[in-house]
């Protein structure tokens, strides 16, 4: 075979040799394309699976790792996540990219039998300054709400981060949560000689073909055409599906079931042979197609989304089928289970594709060689004498309140239905997300987390940091971390700088979660996230879920009443390096990441968590970009119809006052507590040695922060919330 | 009391539609698939929001031809209480048991939110639990909202006081700045003439538990069962 028929398909000469090696004969045309898929970055985790291994995946509650997404295990009730990107076909057509991404990690949550109950999206772009960038932001934004909204799973959280690096390469990262009673749940596997495979949902197309081997596991070059390989989303149609596919569960005839997502019916039939240990035969006419001469590569290889394989118990592949034909979905038998452990791909009976399920599935694995940068040794150096100081402080604190990646996001997910399915106790804008679980007393919260401009300066700290703000965000709601699913974005893992920042990255998330005992239950890699101009950010987006156990002590950012103390908890370091200040004030990127120190971290952690579990306190808010002054600021104002002032006067600190007002120390939690209570939080933050420091009191219609007698902040509430509030709308729709 | 919840494929509120009769009202309740034919025994009829075959075409457009909604109007005909929440609204206009019809939000986004109507007329069997003028907080969450109708027929919703809900600020004020999707008149709620089919934009069953941030629809959903239970009565 010519080496550019390989070669477009996204396969290099030596696995090109291994393929030869494998079958003892040059493989078909669909042998090769199905090869092409399998062994892509995006499937077969090539580069990154060695890596991987060493994430921690049990922690405080018992872990489920399924073969598409992961969970834990809640009394009777399993609670099943996972975060996945959906980077590249989002840049190339935003809506469409952004909403089959969507669609595609909910079903990894309902094949596993599990209710879709919640999405949230971490999305990231360049800068606004460039017009593309807003079409991208809209588009995505179009796309979540589209696909979202339709299909009836609320979209309750996420994060929007802005950073010159993602201009050209934009991220749409989105997690899934579900739950299940624990006995309902399924794998994605085919065993059982004999039992029928049969296709339901969608039928096929030729949308997508090459989505996981040409899009996703390259990087963008210049002038490249490369729409036809991004899906079309069908939310109505994902919709009966979910119903369906829940109510086929439940009859308790499913073997297993697996999504067609990346790599389509390869990806199924070779995965859940593999799975099962067994082989499946399948015949191609039987596939239900929207489009006419389809090849049997193309049938192997095709994308189009809202389509799962169904293994059955024998016998009764007609019950389910009624299901299916219900909510007019096609329901087509294609195959059986065998025990010969190849996946045997007929068209009209003749043999178009024969290879053990297992070479395809084990994609050879590559130890990478990794490079620290040597631009980090100048950039993590800042010398702040060289940094002006501001004259006015005000002006400061209104611009970064106005700054994207700080401002309300209210824009955008008031576009969002957040509602559906009457779970959401606590709505987007707070700290995180938070989700009754109906006919229980408990809820989850989640959230999503990454400062990826910590990660470039330092990917190990700064992936423990995006791990230690994931689980202070929950404790911020009152809910105790308990599992995490992690989405790496990286730029080409062949250039040792790019995967240095992967491995450091990966190892920060390990060691932070150990620490925790925190579980990784599942996550996702992509790689190849460069544009001609630059890779971008390392990003290793940490979703995280944590347990309430009582929804009668959930708490929130915003402040609640006149006349309550002001706590903060941990210490202001003069630190200022990779802050939001930096970035958008003086128009640097550079500096280290903020220290972490995990002790300290859990010690704050744990009081405020124990402070609410005891309903001491009315507010805890978390202290991330843009420093104290943005953290009190979203106190003052992020309930609009109730925004109360406060007055920090007890601050006495040494140190340059742009550092203690913008510097992102971490470890860092703002409460609020009647009189009554100070002393009753004190002594909790004394029992885990925690700082404790009372800086002022709330009330009045302005936010004053003083420190020693120095006023540096002298704020009217409206005009706090008119920048903070109004910023984004401003932005987008002029 | 028996209440129905009609599915469409694509409906997405109908399980917490259903949920809030049985869990929250206590009142039995159960499914009604868009094939079926049959609402005997049923006191109450509520067609759920969501996005019926999809809503690719115009809202409930489709929805309105399915088997079930005949059977809804022989309901309505006979005097039976409907309620129609948001997509089932959209259906109510779409089946002509409502009159006018809904065009996209003014700012072509959807919205969801908290948004506050005042309550209009009081003399519904939807609305008996409330004042005049009574200002309620509850939830919003569709894409087309802006509920227009010719100058004749708003004349003759007004003149027959089938105006149930109206948008409207924290206070009670009528303007456009507290109209959340343009809607003719505020309009965000309507009765037939006869009063016994209502359509509203706002998720009263959103809004039936403290912890949800609201409990004013629930109100709704109790003056259902009180004007039902005194009918029983006589």
């Amino acid at each position: 075979m010519k080496p550019d028929v390989y070669h477009s398909l996204g396969l290099s000469d030596q696995e090109y040799q291994n393929i030869l090696k494998i079958l003892k004969r040059k493989p078909t045309k669909t042998e090769l394309a199905m090869f092409s898929v399998e062994w892509s970055e995006h499937c077969g985790y090539l580069r990154s699976r060695k890596w991987l291994k060493i994430l921690p995946k049990t922690g405080k509650y018992k872990t489920l790792i399924g073969e598409d997404s992961g969970g834990i295990i809640l009394d009777g009730l399993a609670i099943i996540f996972k975060m996945e990107s959906h980077n590249h076909p989002s840049q190339i057509e935003p809506k469409q990219g952004a909403a089959t991404g969507v669609g595609g990690i909910i079903r990894d949550i309902f094949t596993a039998g599990a209710r879709p109950i919640a999405l949230l999206d971490s999305l990231r772009f360049g800068s606004f300054s460039q017009a593309y960038n807003k079409y991208l932001f809209r588009g995505v934004v179009d796309g979540i709400q589209f696909y979202g909204n339709c299909v009836g799973v609320p979209t309750v959280g996420g994060e929007i981060y802005f950073d010159k690096s993602y201009t050209g390469n934009c991220l749409v990262n989105a997690m899934c949560i579900g739950i299940a009673k624990k006995d309902k749940l399924v794998r994605a596997r085919a065993i059982g000689k004999g039992n029928p495979i049969m296709y339901v949902g969608s039928s096929t197309g030729r949308d997508g073909i090459g989505g996981c081997s040409i899009l996703a596991s390259h990087e963008f070059k210049e002038g490249e055409e490369k729409r036809p390989t991004v899906q079309i989303g069908d939310p109505f149609t994902e919709k009966c599906l979910i119903e369906a596919t829940l109510e086929a569960i439940n009859t308790g005839y499913i073997v297993g079931i697996k999504d067609m997502g990346a790599a389509g019916l390869t990806c199924c039939t070779s995965e859940m042979a593999s799975a099962g240990n067994s082989g499946m035969d399948i015949e191609l006419q039987a596939v239900p197609r929207r489009e006419e001469n389809m090849e049997p590569w193309e049938l192997m290889m095709s994308e189009s989304q809202e389509r799962m394989l169904v293994c059955i118990k024998k016998g009764k592949e007609n019950q389910i089928k009624k299901i299916f034909l219900k909510w007019d979905l096609n329901a087509s038998i294609i195959g059986k289970v065998t025990d010969d452990r190849l996946i045997t791909i007929r068209d009209n009976d003749k043999i178009v594709a024969q290879i053990k399920a297992h070479s395809l599935t084990k994609a050879p694995v590559y130890d990478m060689p990794y490079k620290k940068p040597r631009y980090l040794r100048k950039l993590n150096k800042l010398e702040l004498s060289k940094i002006l100081e501001p004259k006015d402080y005000n002006k400061v604190l209104l611009k970064l309140l106005a700054a994207p990646s700080i401002t309300n996001k209210a824009w955008v997910y008031e576009q969002y239905d957040h509602m559906v399915q009457t779970n959401t106790l606590v709505l987007p804008g707070s700290d995180a997300a938070v989700l009754r679980l109906k006919g229980t007393k408990k809820a989850i919260a989640a959230t999503t987390d990454c400062n990826s401009r910590y990660c470039f300066l330092n990917p190990y700290r700064g992936a423990q940091i995006a791990v230690a703000e994931a689980a202070r965000n929950l404790i911020c709601s009152g809910a105790h971390p308990v599992a995490v699913t992690d989405c790496l974005n990286f730029g080409n893992p062949e250039k040792p700088e790019s995967f240095w920042q992967f491995k450091s990255c990966v190892e920060g998330i390990a060691d932070a979660c150990r620490f925790f005992n925190i579980a990784v239950v599942s996550g996702n890699v992509s790689f190849y996230n460069e544009s001609p101009q630059s890779a971008i950010n390392p990003t290793p987006t940490i979703g995280m879920i944590g347990i309430i156990n009582d929804i009668n002590k959930i708490c929130s950012q915003n402040f609640k009443q006149e006349g309550d103390v002001i706590i903060l908890l941990g210490y202001c370091r003069e630190e200022l390096g990779a802050s939001e200040y930096l970035q958008e004030i003086h128009n640097l990127t550079k500096g280290d990441a903020p220290q972490l120190d995990l002790k300290l971290e859990q010690a704050v952690q744990k009081t405020a968590l124990k402070a609410i579990e005891k309903g001491l306190v009315n507010s805890t808010h978390d202290c991330s970009e843009g420093g104290l002054a943005v953290a009190l600021a979203e106190c003052c104002i992020s309930n609009k119809d109730k925004m109360i002032g406060a007055n920090i006067n007890k601050l006495n600190y040494d140190m340059r006052l742009d550092v203690l007002l913008f510097g992102e120390s971490q470890s860092r939690i703002i409460l609020s507590c009647s009189k009554d209570s100070v002393e009753k939080v004190r002594k909790i933050a004394l029992e885990f040695k925690a700082p404790f420091y009372v800086i002022g009191k709330t009330g009045g219609r302005v936010l004053r922060i003083l420190n020693d007698t120095e006023e540096l902040i002298y704020l009217s509430l409206e005009d706090l919330s008119e920048e903070w509030m109004g910023a984004l709308k401003k932005e987008i729709e002029g | 009391m028996k209440f129905g919840v009609v599915v469409f494929p694509g409906s997405n509120c109908d399980q917490d539609c259903f949920y809030v009769t049985k869990d929250v009202l206590r009142q039995s309740v159960k499914y009604i698939w868009h094939r079926d034919t049959d609402l005997d025994g049923l006191d109450c009829v509520i067609l759920p929001g969501g996005f019926s075959y999809g809503d690719y075409l115009r809202t409930g457009a489709i929805a309105r031809f399915s088997v079930v909604m005949k059977s809804i109007t022989d309901f309505s005909r006979k005097g039976g209480t409907v309620i129609g929440i948001c997509n089932g609204f959209q259906i109510l206009l779409e089946a002509g048991l409502l009159p006018g019809v809904m065009l996209r939000n003014r700012d072509l986004h959807f919205i969801c939110k908290h948004i506050f109507i005042k309550t209009e007329n009081n003399q519904t069997r939807f609305t008996n639990l409330y004042n005049t003028g009574q200002i309620l907080k509850i939830p919003i969450a569709h894409n087309e909202g802006n509920y227009y109708i010719d100058a004749a027929g708003l004349k003759e919703l007004r003149d027959n006081n089938q105006i149930v809900f109206r948008y409207c600020s924290a206070t009670g004020e009528i303007g456009n700045q507290f109209n959340p999707n343009g809607a003719l008149d505020n309009i965000a709620g309507i009765v037939n003439k006869k009063g016994n089919v209502l359509g509203m934009m706002p998720h009263p069953e959103r809004s039936c538990e403290i912890e949800l941030g609201s409990q004013y629809g629930y109100f709704i959903f109790q003056s259902i069962i009180k004007w039902l239970n005194r009918k029983r009565i006589r």
